[in-house]
């Protein structure tokens, strides 16, 4: 473990301005999309969730939804665990 | 006729007041006749900083209600030929800017000013959209910081728009990045954000880097307008700016640490 730490700490770090920079690249990069294009992403993702919660219990399963913009596609990922061992996690992938 | 600039930043507190004040001055050195007007509204500030506070009678919203005439509102600089300030009420709230209103005062500043250039409030409400509205060109001013730059970008896509060029599908509003506060050394040490930064994330054209400048807080404590004190790294830059606004081509100082040198320090004190 220790050793392993200190080839961390070796590693130099990215300089706080270089991480400001990526920081801020990837924010921006999301709110020029949702500014330019008519957002229904935000909307499609509660109807989603309102359908699933339709069929299981939202509060006690795991619903994951992750939304990923880019400039040419966005990419809306909800990842749900449902309750019986039986079945396998449920995956949707929604290109959009 | 006239050309409008808006001073404009989303983010409070970047320098819009002190860069407006700045340009102003500069512009009319120039021999350009030249118009600058506080948008904030209920803040009142561009008076002191230019140094005319006691001889504000009406203002921009006595003007837009029609209770007084321009030439009684506008106050002309003591020091620099060409250079007026229409100050703003510190009583009303924002809404006492109509769109009407602001249309007709710049519409008639325009017929006798070269330049007429509208200091906005921070922020994205109502009283900067009036403030960028008319705008013919926008200074963005932005501090090499996150929240200012994300701001700033909001500002870009507002003037995109929402600007009046933008709703008459007119050429759209030139807009120029002046990054000011900026301090070489900590860009250096990797603390802040570097200029190339900025403008890779921008990505509209560099009008200026303004470095951080303990002149900026002397200028302003006597209602000085900065471009006036030409010993300080920051009047210099401003003059820099302006001339680049006017066409000139000159490189950028100030982006690098001043290398100083012991005797050096002990004469120059002062950045
Ligand atoms: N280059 C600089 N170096 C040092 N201090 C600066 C510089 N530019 C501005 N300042 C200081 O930053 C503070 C804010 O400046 P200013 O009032 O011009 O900002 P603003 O954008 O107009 O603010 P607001 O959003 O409240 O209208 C002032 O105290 C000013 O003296
Ligand atoms: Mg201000």
């Amino acid at each position: 473990m220790r050793i392993f730490d200190f080839f961390r700490a070796a590693k130099p770090q990215a300089s706080s301005a270089a991480q400001a920079k990526e920081r801020l690249q990837i924010v921006m990069a999301h709110e020029r999309v949702s500014r330019t294009a008519p957002d229904f992403l935000p909307v499609l993702q509660k109807e989603l969730l309102a359908v699933i919660a339709k069929y299981v219990d939202l509060a006690t399963n795991k619903v994951e939804v992750k939304l990923d913009r880019g400039n040419e596609c966005s990419t809306l990922e909800v990842n749900i665990e449902l309750p019986s061992p039986k079945i396998e996690p449920m995956r949707a992938r929604i290109a959009v | 006729m006239g050309k409008i600039i808006v001073m404009t930043s989303g983010k409070g507190g970047v320098g819009k007041t002190t860069s407006s004040a700045a340009f102003a001055t500069g512009f009319a050195l120039r021999g350009y006749k030249t118009v600058v007007i506080d948008f904030d509204v209920g803040l009142r500030n561009l008076d002191l900083v230019m140094g005319c506070e006691r001889r504000v009678v009406f203002d921009f919203i006595n003007i837009i209600n029609g209770e007084a005439r321009l030439n009684q509102a506008l106050i002309k600089d003591k020091r620099v030929d060409n250079l007026y300030i229409l100050p703003t009420s510190q009583t009303r709230d924002k809404d006492a800017l109509t769109k009407e209103g602001v249309e007709k005062v710049l519409e008639e500043l325009r017929q006798e000013f070269d330049y007429v250039i509208c200091d906005s409030p921070a922020g994205i409400e109502r009283g900067a959209l009036m403030a960028l509205y008319f705008a013919d060109e926008a200074i963005i001013v932005t501090n090499p910081e996150v929240s200012s730059v994300r701001d700033s970008d909001r500002i870009l896509g507002m003037l995109a728009a929402r600007s009046r060029r933008a709703e008459l599908n007119e050429e759209p509003v030139k807009e120029h990045l002046l990054l000011t506060r900026y301090d070489p050394a900590r860009v250096e040490r990797g603390e802040m954000l570097n200029v190339t930064d900025v403008l890779e994330i921008l990505a509209i054209p560099l009008l200026g880097v303004i470095p951080e400048s303990q002149a900026v807080l002397r200028a302003s404590n006597i209602g000085m307008p900065v471009t006036l004190d030409d010993k300080s790294t920051a009047g210099q830059a401003y003059r820099d700016a302006i001339a680049r606004f006017l066409g000139e081509q000159i490189e950028h100082r100030f982006v690098k640490p001043e290398r100083r040198g012991f005797f050096n320090r002990l004469l120059r004190r002062t950045a």
